[in-house]
């Protein structure tokens, strides 16, 4: 077992790369666990995995013309929410051509990939856009990704309150006279913005859990929005911390040497929290139901 | 003299050398053809059902099985077999439980984060990674051919088994309810047949784009014609040109054969599209 002086003094906290790591993973994380408490309770868990798709294609593209893969993810990430607002509810799941022009996106994707290899020489291209390669993303980007966190967590302190009627009735929120039509689209702002962000830490393919996983979790576990919010955004801190952790740790694990790749950790520790709260709430449930009260 | 030159320059696009004699392509073309018929077959089922997001998932699932199979040194076949064929029961189990959207989401990107650990342990970086997400065509073994030909044979058979109650109930469900037709054990049959047919098209067109063979050949079709038959006919066409020409033009460019099919799916719904309309908005004139 390790004791405590030697976790403190271990070297995990000594490099640049891990700490790079946590800043970038952290702060995506965050982001999008506030931003995904409003998807779950939108249903727009579709539209974020439509967004790091079709973001996937502008990061191939961005290594092709040598610039960082952020730009990349951002650009065409806007691109497709703003196609999402133009073709409004047709962008479903249940829409087979938007599904087709979605793979069509994907297909560009997979021939600026392999323009990529060809060009630079650099194989691991695929494998770093789509899966992501956490500790090898460029320090300058950090600053970035942290200005950006924190900008949409200030948007949505700014905004709680007519984003959130917004979201439960539309409606009724135009009714009361608020801008449903600017807020929606400053919303998609912020999501197209929180969707890059944990596509850069955590691979477009990957990305997904970040944004609905510990969000689906808090909601579970509290029906009061900001309650929620905190615990979505505490148990998405807790998954990038000790992905990281156990990524680092890994590569003492067998087969020794090569590691396990930090975002499988992280998405597979998001899954099992999410497990977790539909357990806690059975358990919670049991209880009460012991003690004779009725459980909603 | 300008025009020979221009002739054959075309001669040597449309047929290079060792177009026909070069066995991998002869197991790409035979692999293509009878992939692109199944997944009509299979599509149709999908489009009428509403269930694009079942044909989105199980190629992803298919791409743990396949990278599994590296890690495991067993034949791919046997991986994509049991990943699309549990995962087709989990997916199917999940979505008739509420809130599936969320739990689906998330096992679908667990097992991708599967697929990713698999090809690290298995020390297979870079290219595979590559080929198993946007297929490749050198890649297609002889043997595999024979595998491709017999899962399709199974899965022809088990659609035309379930073709007509599958269409009842589809089409009309209260009737079919009334005369007993066991719709649970349709409903995972159908999923079961969407595993199957991932099974075939991730080998060749790639794991992030079997779903646009899937649907793309039927979504157009359906633009055309309403009639069951002619559907089908007109679909099945459809994707036989697109991967016959993206074969033709991934051999000539040595640019993935994926990225084609993309392009000449999407250019076939888009042009159709803009046909579809361009008539009814003469005939509306008149």
């Amino acid at each position: 077992m390790m004791d405590l002086a030697t976790f403190v003094h271990s070297p995990f906290w000594h490099s640049p790369q891990v700490w790079n790591a946590l800043y970038i993973t952290t702060s995506a994380g965050v982001a999008s666990a506030v931003v995904g408490v409003f998807i779950v309770m939108r249903g727009q868990s579709f539209a974020g995995h439509i967004l790091t798709d079709v973001g996937a294609t502008g990061a191939s593209a961005s290594f092709l013309v040598s610039i960082n893969a952020w730009y990349g993810f951002l650009s065409f990430g806007l691109l497709a929410g703003a196609g999402m607002e133009v073709l409004g509810k047709r962008a479903s799941g249940r829409d087979s051509a938007t599904g087709l022009v979605l793979t069509f996106f994907m297909g560009l994707g997979a021939l600026f990939l392999f323009l990529d290899t060809r060009v630079s020489n650099t194989a691991d291209v695929t494998m770093s856009v789509l899966f992501g390669s956490v500790f090898t993303v460029d320090p300058n980007t950090t600053p970035w990704l942290i200005g950006t966190s924190v900008a949409i967590l200030l948007l949505f302190a700014a905004l709680y309150r007519p984003l959130l009627t917004c979201s439960i009735d539309a409606e009724w929120a135009q009714a009361r006279g608020i801008p449903v039509r600017f807020i929606g689209l400053l919303f998609m702002l912020a999501f197209v913005v929180a969707a890059e962000d944990s596509a850069l830490a955590m691979g477009a393919l990957l990305s997904t859990a970040f944004l609905i996983g510990p969000a689906a979790a808090g909601v579970r576990l509290s029906h009061r929005m900001g309650t929620a919010i905190g615990v979505s955004a505490l148990l998405a801190t807790i998954a990038a911390w000790l992905g990281i952790g156990l990524a680092y740790a890994s590569y003492n694990w067998p087969p020794a040497g090569r590691g396990y790749p930090c975002s499988f950790l992280v998405a597979g520790i998001i899954f099992l929290e999410y497990l977790l709260a539909c357990m806690t709430i059975r358990w919670r449930a049991h209880i009460r139901g012991l003690g004779g009260k009725r459980c909603v | 003299m300008r025009m020979m030159g221009v002739l054959d320059t075309l001669c040597l696009w449309l047929l290079p050398p060792g177009l026909l004699t070069t066995p991998y392509m002869w197991h790409a073309y035979v692999c293509g053809t009878v992939v692109a018929v199944v997944a009509t077959l299979v599509g149709y089922f999908v489009v009428l059902r509403g269930a694009a997001f079942m044909a989105h998932s199980l190629p992803k699932i298919g791409f743990a099985g396949i990278a599994g199979a590296t890690v495991l040194q067993i034949p791919p076949l046997a991986g994509l077999l049991t990943f699309n064929l549990l995962g087709s029961l989990v997916l199917s189990a999940l979505s008739r439980r509420g809130k599936r959207d969320v739990v689906t989401a998330l096992t679908l990107v667990l097992a991708l984060g599967a697929g990713e650990l698999f090809l690290t342990l298995g020390h297979a970086y870079g290219e595979t990674a590559y080929a198993l997400l946007f297929g490749q065509i050198v890649g297609i073994s002889g043997p595999q051919v024979g595998q491709t030909l017999t899962v399709g044979l199974v899965t022809t058979g088990l659609w035309m088994t379930l073709y007509r109650p599958l269409l009842f109930l589809t089409v009309a469900r209260d009737q079919a309810l009334a005369r007993r037709v066991r719709e649970r054990l349709l409903e995972n049959l159908f999923v079961v047949l969407i595993g199957l047919v991932c099974v075939m098209t991730v080998p060749v067109v790639g794991a992030l784009l079997s779903f646009s063979l899937l649907i793309g050949p039927i979504t157009t079709a359906c633009l055309v014609t309403r009639r069951g038959l002619h559907t089908l006919l007109l679909a099945g066409a459809l994707g036989l040109v697109a991967v016959w020409l993206a074969l033709l033009l991934a051999y000539d460019s040595g640019w993935p054969v994926g990225f084609f099919a993309t392009t000449i799916i999407i250019l076939e719904y888009g042009m159709v599209h803009i046909g579809r309309k361009a008539i009814s908005g003469r005939s509306s004139k008149k």
